[in-house]
């Protein structure tokens, strides 16, 4: 998958209740979710967001919460993809299984800044800073989690 | 090479005979869990697949306890989708309010969850129940519907850290001190993707409320999964439990972890050095000694939740405010985390002597802990709480704050109005 965007960044620790906080999940509804998308951290986040744009965060993303809002909220508002130093394991295992792209990258975390277009090839490995001319090696998906993204989720993925 | 107590639970539930760290499984789930804000989802997703039944009607709880008694009309609708898809397929441990208390209490009390057992729930703190020697660890909503319908969850099996507590506490000092210190010296991501085992003497000293406070907070350092090797504290009240409850499934099985086990890394404490902590807003890890924190003056405190609403816990808290009273200006909310908690403590009159200092006393609810009722806090206020959690706006208001403390601490703070040491009340 390839997804092109421009990038918002965030520091380390962003947690699910950045991402969406416990007063809106009294709902499911991904277009409801995004519309608070990362409000504790950025109360105007989700109305600067054009379609595609890409999130890119420090370590240990989405710690916290098991709230598999946070990713819907993500996606619900917009974002094509996170780019982060690290990420908390249940966001992680979250996004993989709702199909959301999340990209473990320190070098691109670092490097790109608030405003650069960036270019993400999950396929190939390939964080490309459009703006700064650079590019970066992700790591890639292990091959028990790439067959999860390639059946359209984990749910697809155990159907008979 | 050995295993370690994670690696020997998750190779008994694979086909393989052997495992390794890195690995990725397939594993066969003892028992799930989900509550009214995560199973809406992952019944959503599990109608979605058109499935028509769940694995096993026995190994399923689901419990509303986290916006519940209904806090608003959509809250009551999430509640409701868990109450009708029980019904519609038998679901034998659904909890209705009333019989509901807070998940991470409310299973090991029942005997639920039990050593040697695979436990996944669609909420971070399941990771609470390795205090009785199972693997036991948070997933989403869909990992929770895959549960539902297959029994099974994928998992990259953890590499363990060994965190290794000599000596004895100090009065005061509880488990819930012991977990904070460890966040504040490991970070938030100190143990990410990774097992976290608790030995050493003063922990097997532990009762088992505070090795659940400490199993409940490994999620806080980035961890898979908190565990703690079973012994006769664990084995008696297991025993316990099953000759109370009576569960059908009553076998459990003893791991420990091989001497020659391969540990990522091994930490060692001296308790005896440790003092009440309070962690600072806004992350578990901000962790300093109570008598650090000087003047910092409150408006609420908390206490209960999945990490210190038990027996115990309400005990130290009754202990310190018998006779006194929480400083006018302070909300003082305790919520028992479940039914049973809750008829003990009217029954040993720690109910009373809440109500007496000047607290409220309801019923189980995660409530304010994760900002969802009964306790927000409004802008610019503060609050010492029992909880597991103090991120921006995690109990209301963005510019709220949250400290995470002991009952103990908790308690002499509602009565000082300020953080305070228990022996300053004392």
């Amino acid at each position: 998958m390839k997804y092109k965007g421009k990038a918002h960044t965030f520091g380390d620790n962003i947690n699910t209740d950045d991402v969406i906080p416990a007063k809106y999940l009294n709902t499911q509804d991904p277009i409801e979710l995004g519309k608070h998308c990362m409000e504790h951290a950025d109360k105007n986040f989700a109305k600067k967001i054009e379609r595609g744009d890409i999130i890119v965060a420090g370590k240990n993303f989405g710690c916290g919460s098991s709230r598999e809002h946070a990713p819907i909220a993500i996606k619900g508002c917009g974002v094509s993809c996170v780019i982060a130093e690290t990420f908390a394991r249940i966001f992680y295992r979250n996004a993989i299984n709702i199909g959301l792209s999340v990209v473990a990258s320190s070098e691109a975390a670092k490097a790109i800044k608030e405003g650069n277009t960036v270019e993400v090839d999950t396929h190939k490995g390939v964080i490309k800073n459009i703006s700064k001319k650079k590019e970066y090696k992700t790591e890639a998906y292990p091959p028990f989690v790439e067959k999860i993204i390639k059946k359209g989720g984990l749910l697809n993925a155990i159907k008979r | 090479m050995g295993y370690t107590i994670t690696e020997k639970i998750l190779r008994a539930h694979i086909t393989k005979k052997s495992i390794n760290p890195g690995d990725f499984i397939n594993a066969k789930v003892d028992f799930c869990l989900g509550n009214d804000i995560t199973a809406p989802i992952a019944i959503n997703e599990f109608r979605k697949t058109g499935a028509k039944k769940v694995f096993d009607k026995t190994r399923i709880a689901l419990i509303p306890d986290h916006f519940t008694p209904a806090k608003d009309l959509r809250s009551a609708n999430q509640a409701k989708m868990l109450y009708e898809f029980a019904k519609e397929h038998k679901i034998e441990h659904y909890y209705e309010v009333g019989r509901m208390g807070v998940e991470h209490a409310l299973l090991p009390e029942l005997g639920l969850v039990l050593p040697g057992n695979l436990v996944v729930g669609a909420d971070s703190h399941t990771c609470t129940y390795g205090a009785l020697g199972c693997f036991s660890t948070g997933v989403g909503s869909t990992d929770l519907a895959a549960a539902f319908i297959k029994g099974e969850c994928w998992f990259k099996v953890p590499e363990t850290i060994k965190f290794v507590y000599h000596g004895k506490l100090k009065k005061w000092v509880s488990g819930k001190d012991l977990i904070l210190y460890t966040i504040g010296q490991i970070g938030v991501d100190g143990a990410l993707h990774k097992a976290m085992e608790f030995t050493g003497e003063a922990i097997r000293a532990l009762p088992m409320d505070d090795r659940f406070s400490i199993c409940n907070m490994a999620i806080e350092a980035g961890g898979k999964n908190g565990i703690i090797e079973p012994d006769k504290t664990t084995v008696s009240y297991v025993n316990a439990v099953i000759r109370k409850n009576k569960p059908k499934r009553k076998g459990f099985k003893l791991y420990k972890s091989d001497k020659d086990a391969n540990y990522a890394d091994v930490k060692e404490f001296d308790v005896s050095k440790i003092e009440p902590q309070v962690s600072f807003p806004h992350l578990p890890s901000n962790a300093k000694p109570v008598t650090k924190a000087r003047n910092i003056n409150i408006d609420q405190v908390v206490i209960g939740s999945c990490t210190n609403g038990r027996i115990s816990d309400l005990e130290i808290a009754a202990k310190i405010l018998k006779g006194r009273k929480a400083k006018h200006g302070v909300r003082l909310i305790i919520i028992p985390a479940t039914q049973a908690i809750y008829l003990e403590a009217v029954k040993r009159g720690f109910a009373k002597t809440f109500v007496e200092a000047g607290g409220v006393f309801s019923t189980p609810s995660c409530g304010p802990c994760l900002g969802g009722h009964l306790g927000i806090l409004a802008e610019g206020e503060r609050s010492v709480a029992t909880t597991n959690r103090n991120f921006v706006g995690r109990m209301g208001h963005p510019k709220s704050e949250v400290y995470l403390a002991s009952p103990a601490v908790a308690a002499a703070s509602a009565i000082r109005g300020r953080i305070a040491h228990p022996k300053e009340v004392v």
